[in-house]
């Protein structure tokens, strides 16, 4: 286990006229080596909770466990919880503020009171990590990249500080096809190099393509909890949240439906085609 | 009279690159008509011209080679551009840097008050507009309280209330949720098939072109593809080298075909392929 | 949430002040503000006083409101105050150590502390009950006339309204930023001046970039709409005075001119 919530409530503007609780009674546990993808429509309290924890809100109530560290007591680190818990948030490249790209990555590690040598190695590594070759950008300004690569940049920011656990606040947002498949190719690696990753993100195609675990949020609360395809096995409660099922998912459904006999529930194009080229011979022997 | 609204005749649009040096091409030789209440999507990935297409249509960019025409009026006419911005109505990507005012309808005005038409009338457009977008209720208020679909929407009427004849958007939905992006195109839609306006609808998100009238998809600043949507999405090794997205039942359709299963490559919703089936 | 915060302190109504011109409010305000340095004694500030609380009354503004204006000036009224007993010389009252307080000192602070006192309110009373909007359109309006000597009334009420529009936009984006980079660590609140100066760069550049390009935008947007400054330009809601206006306008005057007569003509 690593990050844990109890009971976390949060109200914004408590005791005046726009008093609103933005999360209610919110218990969670996210494990070391997780996928999380974190979901539900705008104003469910999902980006409430992220900027829980990594201590930049402060529950109203409840206790916040990371690490084993409860952050919500007075006498925690928060510059240490921020560097074991990396939050990267939606737009981040219009975070983007330095000269050139190397010193922007190293904002992070440098806030930490590295050295130089260690902040160069990290960084290189950051860069790594993202796709960047060190040689080729570290010089370049970030303002004169493409949309993707600035956010590749921001990413790489957040991941020079280190984290255990790396949050995502819709990192594909405004970006096309090509720019999405990029970055989440790398959340992909990322995750195989130990990271644990909560991914925040309107797009269930994404979520059903990369994720093991999904946490639904409504209203400020955590309306479903559990893996993958159990989630998105109650298509029809997910609808009743204002959510979909990616299109995939929903002809596969609908095909079974027709009485024929596949698998309820296919995450992918690629395991549609496979399960469907095998029921179909399955049929044709029979 | 012709039933064409927007001319492109071999245009071409050069700019500076600060980055790159020199001059880029950001379209070349484009030519293209768009007819009279016709819903064209342009699909593309960022950089492929799309937006200078857009910008070149009404006049805020003029073509470096070759004409533009709206309404048979030449964009590089300095006397024709306001009545070619009215014709032509653009809407942008980010629906905060459209809003100019401190209240919805105010804001819905803007365009007619620059217009010069009378307070009456003004008022009698801006009802209108709101009540086509289904935002009369909030008339009164402040628009960076409303959701990015009201946003949009709110810029929407905005363009609307210029009564043109053609809206252009550029990648309206781009910043929006999935809310935001449903509420965006039905409005799109309504748009064009109630109140009979001719839309150029600029995207990346080919799920918003499946209902288009007509595609065209740009690369490098050129129109590499066009068609139907189904006569583009059934090519889904091309579309897909070209940086963009199929439909899901598209692609399963399409990888079923080469495994040697008889479905038509035509597919483009969920009933299509399980009928075909 | 900082989106939640209101610009100016608008109290929306219904009222006869709330439907007064912008243009009459705005002149009546200058009117009474200049003849509150034209009053010499206490006893005009009686009618001061009853024009305040007739107008609060009449604008059903909740009075608290009104006094909560005050709040951030509290300080300034209380040195004014204080330098205006401690250097006013005549008749002694007492004196404690080197301090002396005299009896002109006593009446002159609070004299002067009610003047502060009376513009703050009289002016809160404007903003009040004035939208932003209907401000700006009454400055360009009263500030038309100047435009042949060069004065660009148009183009400075356009800025108003766009800076107002987009405060809460920048607001929120700071909040934004500063969230972002206080997750890779940066420190806002600690160090001293010099340093948290420094670490206001990594908000600040952010900040004016995304501002630039914003600009840059809603530049774009206003030409496609057609905006090209101020000549031809029509309102939905154009001003126009009405007797009422007009009315008010004399009988306010009248008012006003008899306070400012009265310090050369004792009248009252």
């Amino acid at each position: 286990m690593i990050i844990k919530l109890e009971n976390v409530n949060h109200v914004y503007s408590p005791n005046t006229p726009f008093e609103k609780k933005a999360l209610d009674d919110v218990s969670l546990c996210i494990n070391d080596g997780d996928f999380v993808g974190l979901i539900g429509h705008t104003g469910s309290g999902k980006s409430t909770l992220v900027q829980h924890l990594n201590g930049l809100l402060k529950p109203t109530s409840g206790k916040i466990i990371v690490d084993g560290r409860d952050i919500t007591s007075k006498d925690t680190d928060l510059k240490e919880i921020r560097q074991k818990v990396g939050l990267v948030f939606q737009y981040p490249e219009h975070q983007l503020f330095e000269e050139t790209i190397y010193k922007d990555i190293a904002f992070g590690p440098k806030n930490l009171g590295l050295k130089e040598e260690e902040v160069e190695e990290r960084v290189k590594k950051a860069m790594g990590l993202v796709g960047l070759d060190y040689e080729r950008f570290k010089d370049r300004s970030p303002f004169e990249l493409s949309g993707g690569q600035k956010r590749r940049v921001a990413i790489a920011g957040v991941l020079a500080m280190k984290p255990k656990v790396l949050i995502l606040d819709e990192p594909t947002a405004g970006l096309d096809p090509r720019g999405r498949d990029e970055i989440l190719g790398r959340l992909e690696l990322l995750h195989k190099e130990g990271i644990t990753i909560i991914l925040v993100s309107h797009s269930m195609e994404d979520i059903a393509k990369l994720v093991n675990r999904i946490v639904v949020m409504h209203k400020g609360k955590v309306a479903m909890e559990g893996e993958t395809r159990e989630i998105f096995k109650q298509a029809e409660k997910l609808v009743q949240l204002g959510l979909g099922i990616p299109q995939i998912t929903s002809f596969m459904r609908e095909y079974r439906k027709r009485g024929n006999q596949v698998k309820d529930i296919v995450l992918t194009v690629e395991e549609a085609k496979d399960e469907i080229i095998n029921f179909l011979r399955r049929r044709g022997n029979a | 009279m012709s039933n064409e609204i927007i001319r492109l005749e071999n245009v071409t649009f050069e700019y500076n690159s600060m980055v790159e040096g020199g001059q880029l091409k950001a379209v070349e030789g484009i030519d293209l008509s768009v007819k009279k209440g016709e819903y064209l999507v342009v699909l593309g990935h960022n950089g492929s011209g799309k937006s200078t297409l857009a910008k070149l249509m009404n006049g805020l960019l003029l073509p470096t080679e070759g004409d533009v025409y709206v309404k048979d009026m030449n964009t590089k006419d300095e006397d024709k551009i306001w009545e070619i911005r009215q014709t032509a109505g653009m809407v942008f990507q980010n629906p905060d840097n459209q809003i100019v005012a401190t209240i919805v309808e105010e804001d819905v005005a803007f365009g007619p008050e620059n217009q010069g038409i009378p307070p009456e009338e003004i008022r009698k457009r801006v009802d209108e507009a709101l009540e086509i977008v289904e935002m009369t209720e909030y008339k009164k208020h402040a628009p960076h309280l409303l959701s990015g679909g009201q946003k949009q929407r709110v810029a929407i009427a905005g363009i609307l209330a210029m009564r043109p004849e053609c809206i252009i958007l550029d990648e309206p939905t781009a910043m929006l949720d999935p809310n935001g992006r449903v509420e965006i195109i039905d409005t799109i839609k309504k748009l064009n098939k109630e109140e009979g306006k001719t839309i150029v609808h600029i995207t990346h998100f080919m799920d918003e072109a499946v209902e288009a009238d007509r595609i065209l998809i740009m690369e490098q600043g050129k129109i590499v593809m066009e068609g139907s949507p189904r006569e583009i999405f059934s090519q889904v090794e091309r579309v897909k080298s070209l940086g963009l997205d199929v439909p899901q039942v598209t692609e399963l359709a399409y990888e079923l075909r080469k495994e040697g299963i008889q479905v038509p490559t035509n597919i483009l919703t969920i009933e299509e392929l399980v009928k075909a089936l | 949430m900082l989106k939640d915060i209101t610009i100016g302190q608008y109290f929306p109504g219904d009222t006869f002040i709330h439907k007064l011109d912008p243009r009459i409010k705005i002149l009546i305000i200058m009117m009474f503000i200049v003849s509150l340095f034209f009053i010499k004694t206490f006893k005009p500030y009686l009618l001061i006083l009853a024009f305040i609380l007739l107008s609060v009354w009449l604008s059903k503004v909740p009075f608290k409101l009104v006094l909560k204006g005050l709040k951030p000036l509290i300080m300034i009224i209380g040195i004014t105050f204080i330098i205006n007993v401690l250097l006013t010389k005549g008749e002694v009252l007492f004196q404690i150590g080197p301090l002396t307080i005299t009896k002109e000192g006593l009446s002159q602070a609070v004299f002067m502390a009610l003047r502060l006192i009376f513009l703050i309110t009289g002016t809160s009373l404007l903003t009040l009950t004035t939208s932003p909007i209907a401000l700006t359109d009454g400055i360009e309006k009263l500030l038309s006339p100047f435009k042949r000597i060069g004065l660009p009334a148009h183009e400075l009420a356009m800025m108003m309204t766009i800076a107002l529009r987009f405060i809460p936009t920048l607001m929120e984006e700071t909040d934004k930023i500063m969230k972002a980079q206080m997750a890779r660590g940066a420190d806002f609140e600690s160090g001293n001046i010099i340093n948290r100066a420094r670490n206001l760069v990594p908000l600040l550049v952010p900040l004016f970039i995304n501002a630039f390009r914003r600009a840059d935008e809603l530049a774009i947007a206003m030409e496609a709409r057609c905006y090209r400054g101020g000549e031809h330009r029509t309102r939905l809601n154009e001003l126009k005075l009405n007797h009422k206006d007009v009315l008010t306008f004399i009988s306010m005057g009248l008012f006003f001119g008899f306070i400012i007569i009265n310090r050369y003509i004792q009248l009252m």
